[in-house]
């Protein structure tokens, strides 16, 4: 199938006017005035302490509220419904979006490898704000004492850091490489719901903007957790919060409503369960994760707005409510969160190992089992992080048990990692790098939870930095190890550009070792009994805390290697990547590059697993795993 | 593992739960050190072993699985699993651990016990003792050799007792009493933090409590009853938590 090219001859200034991103922030502008007003004008008896003062919450969630819908409105998220309302025919969008050049890639577009694209440069872009956080807090612990940034600040510093992070990269895997590979390689045209992918990357870079506004607001003091009542004390740069959360919470399940129903029902002829992809594999486990999760996550957040603007008190125990419900609901979400977190890095460690073993994946089953068996298993473990809170003392052993339990699927992945590389021919190559680098790190990461899930070791490591390093091991030595090696990867197939290969290894070591150097002395400055989110220590933490920072700003300088390799390849360099780099026997390495519109012009017939590497011929290299199937 | 660091980790030998918790830690990092080796040696023969060699395109070999293997790696994680589940229910039910049990405990020590209250609030910690009076002092000092019943709790936001080197950790919660147990032993002092975030001076909720023998607790409580009783009468008579009134935008 391919595009008509439509001629587009319209004055620039034409051009700006239309449902377009300008539009969106015009309109998003508008709708926030317009919310903050009308949020101004509210007066009830209950209320009556807002009057004219700075803390009105109403008038910030209505301004939000309002922000949201006419961004969405001016960037034309709303039109294609009312065409259909008004009786205009069914359609992808997709002719109209090949006419439209660079342009589409800052607009709404439902071409699901643009939409990867997005989602890629907008969630590295609040990845490296969060990252320059990150920096901010390890320069002020410096010092045992504050000597840059006043407590307040500084908790607000932590605060961006820990939501930022753990919000955006919810969507970190899923979105940029489940939108553009999943329907690549699967055999698909496209994702089920084409405008639902927009939606969710527009939804959440507009959390990512609310959530930077609350320094306008006075921040928020609660960190990534925000307990009550600490949430309905704090000013209003907590709404930012809020409504961060509420807003990634209702992306992370439309991604994974779609995701689902792409997998389910789009997969090409004889691409039976069993021959997924792993990576596929994880992309649903991840999606039913978010589908069972992220909804509890939204829901916990309207009690919160409701407690902050009608005053009501769900989790106000000083007028009726209960802070652990607060804490329940949270970590009902919070936990399983870890592991959609988590699970798309299983997945990329076991999509990528086979490709540069050249082997197939060792215990394919086992593999799906152990992804699978997470998935289940995360939501009966949430109260391990409330072994000291007071509740339920007699459930301990439970919690206890069902956490450890949960190594058993996660030591599956390992195995399957082990077992592929047996009697491979192992190419170091730097996506193989960050893949091994993942199994050095979460292994760490996943011996130190032991100590956290156990009762009486817990006492000594919960809430101090041994908690913030097991933690940081299992998501930026797992999760962001692996974005970047999906990023060096794929990134040939979704530019058509080769990245530097010398600056991608400075990148990699730069990384692995200051990542280890930053967070392996944590797990001593916890042991120490040093509290997290503390914006002063013990003087004789100092040299262990300074060796921290300094090791911290070699880790942020590492991304600047990346981000030079990205300008020097991308911009400057430009040199065309072959069509399949890494020889991988994977389905979407086998269309052109660039990717075709519409991705095959005739939908493939599989016939074999997707790692037939060390068998020959192999049936997905030209063979009969293109046949086209006629439709 | 055992002999050379186990006696190293935290939290010391400051009470019998700290004590039970260095145990506990050191039965973990004994556990895992063996397989530590064992994975680090697999990997770094693998990689070693099994590398590309220059001019070898070759695939390796389609080796896609091996049951034996696949049920021995399930066995062996699981025995470890129960094994830790295991070993970590009996040492919480032999002595609590030191961590925060609620307002109905499930291990409570036999013998004759001290009740010192612990009330937080935003930010610093207050203590008192219900069996002298319901006195309430800033500074925490607890007797020698004496088995002590906490009860934690919190007059606003959500707070953590953690005296580090007595191997106690229990959150305080507004309404709540949360109960810990704790035997003290030797005489020494010990870090108290909040170990959990509770607002803009958070960092700044840190202490020093005292163990000292029993005549000097005898003399130092005798003292602070002096200096507490012209406070007494305006004080709320001694409960096992309380509630203000709301106070809906507080900091």
């Amino acid at each position: 199938m391919s595009a008509v090219a439509v001629s587009t001859h319209r004055s620039p200034l034409r051009r700006l006017i239309g449902f377009n991103l300008l539009g969106a922030i015009v309109l998003g502008a508008v709708g926030y005035y317009v919310g903050w007003w009308v949020g101004h004008q509210i007066t009830a008896t209950s209320l009556d302490y807002i009057g004219d003062s700075n803390q009105n919450d109403i008038a910030l969630f209505l301004a939000y509220f309002l922000a949201t819908v006419g961004f969405l409105g001016g960037l034309g998220l709303l039109n294609y419904p009312f065409q259909r309302m008004l009786g205009h025919p069914a359609s992808t969008g997709h002719e109209e979006e090949d006419t439209r050049g660079w342009t589409k890639y800052i607009g709404f577009a439902t071409d699901h490898k643009v939409v990867g694209l997005q989602y890629l440069i907008g969630i590295g872009f609040f990845i490296f704000y969060a990252g320059i956080n990150a920096m901010l807090i390890r320069f002020e612990l410096l010092r045992p004492e504050p000597n840059v940034f006043p407590a307040g600040q500084y908790l607000t510093l932590v605060g961006l850091h820990g939501t930022m992070m753990m919000g955006m990269m919810t969507s970190g895997i899923l979105g940029p490489f489940g939108s553009y590979f999943v329907p690549l390689m699967i055999g698909a045209r496209r994702l089920a719901y084409p405008r639902l992918e927009a939606l969710t990357f527009w939804l959440l870079m507009l959390a990512g903007t609310f959530l930077t506004s609350t320094v306008f607001y006075g921040g928020f003091p609660t960190g990534w957790t925000g307990y009550a009542p600490l949430n309905d004390q704090a000013n209003m740069g907590m709404d930012s919060y809020v409504v961060f959360f509420a807003l990634v919470g209702i992306s992370m399940t439309l991604l994974a409503i779609n995701m689902l129903a792409t997998v389910i029902t789009m997969r090409a002829p004889g691409l039976t369960w069993g021959r997924l992809p792993i990576f596929v594999w994880g992309v649903v486990s991840t999606s039913i994760l978010n589908v069972l999760a992220a909804p509890v996550l939204v829901t916990t957040l309207l009690f919160v707005l409701l407690d902050r603007t009608a005053q009501t008190g769900y989790y106000l125990s000083s007028v009726g409510g209960s802070q652990y419900l607060y804490e329940n609901l949270f970590w009902v979400f919070g936990h399983p969160e870890v592991y959609i977190l988590a699970l798309p890095g299983f997945a990329l460690v076991l999509e990528i190992m086979p490709v540069f073993a050249r082997k197939p994946l060792w215990g394919y089953r086992l593999a799906v089992a152990g992804l699978l068996g997470v998935t289940l298993l995360s939501f009966t473990v949430w109260q391990h992080h409330l072994f000291m809170s007071g509740l339920n003392a007699s459930l301990r052993p439970f919690y206890m048990l069902s956490t450890e339990l949960i190594s058993i699927p996660t030591g599956f992945i390992f195995l399957c990692a082990m077992g592929t590389l047996w009697r491979g021919k192992i190419r170091f190559e730097v996506p193989m790098l960050f893949a091994l680098a993942w199994v050095f790190n979460f292994f760490i990461g996943g011996l130190s939870g032991v100590f956290l899930s156990d009762v009486p070791s817990d006492v000594t490591t919960h809430g101090s930095f041994f908690s913030m390093a097991h933690f940081h091991y299992t998501i930026m030595g797992a999760l962001v190890f692996m974005f970047f090696g999906a990023i060096y990867y794929w990134l040939p197939k979704m530019t058509g550009i080769q990245l530097n290969d010398v600056l991608a290894k400075i990148h990699f070591w730069v990384m692995f070792i200051a990542f280890n150097s930053t967070f392996f002395p944590l797990f001593a400055i916890g042991f120490l009994g040093q509290p997290r989110r503390v914006v002063t220590y013990p003087s004789n933490l100092q040299f262990l805390n300074d060796w921290v920072s300094v090791s911290a700003f070699v880790l942020g300088a590492s991304m600047l290697v990346f981000v030079a390799n990205l300008i020097w390849s991308l911009v400057f360099a430009r040199i065309p990547a072959e069509a399949n780099p890494w020889g991988s026997r994977s389905l979407e390495w086998q269309v052109p590059t660039p990717v075709p519109s519409y991705n095959f012009e005739r939908i493939p017939v599989i016939d074999s697993d997707p790692y037939p590497y060390g068998v020959e011929p192999s049936p997905r290299v030209g063979g009969p795993a293109l046949t086209p199937a006629g439709r | 593992m055992i002999f050379v660091l186990g006696p190293h980790l935290p939290p010391g030998h400051g009470s019998a739960q700290a004590a039970g918790q260095v145990t506990d830690n050191t039965v973990l990092t004994a556990i895992m050190t063996p397989i530590i080796c064992l994975i680090v040696v697999y990997f770094v023969y693998a990689l070693i072993a099994f590398r590309k060699r220059d001019g070898d395109e070759e695939d390796g070999s389609a080796i896609r699985g091996h049951a034996r293997a696949q049920s021995l790696w399930v066995a062996g994680t699981s025995a470890v699993v129960i094994f830790l589940a295991g070993y970590g229910t009996w040492a919480l039910l032999q002595t609590g651990s030191g961590g925060g049990q609620g307002p109905t405990p499930i291990n409570v020590p036999k013998g004759p016990k001290l009740q010192v209250q612990v009330i937080a609030q935003q930010w610093q910690f207050t203590y008192r003792y219900p069996s002298y009076g319901g006195m309430e002092t800033s500074q925490l000092v607890l007797p020698a050799d004496r088995l002590i019943e906490l009860h934690v709790t919190s007059l606003d936001a959500i707070h953590s007792f953690w005296a580090y080197g007595l191997g106690v950790k229990a959150d305080a919660q507004l309404g709540t009493d949360n109960v810990v147990y704790v035997k003290t032993r030797g005489v020494k002092s010990f870090d108290i933090h909040c170990a959990e975030l509770c607002g803009l001076w958070h960092g700044y909720m840190f202490d020093t409590g005292k163990v000292v023998d029993a005549s000097a607790f005898t003399a130092w409580i005798g003292q602070q009853k002096k200096i507490f009783e012209p406070v007494a009468k305006y004080m709320p008579p001694f409960s096992t938590y309380y509630v203000p009134e709301p106070d809906r935008r507080a900091g």
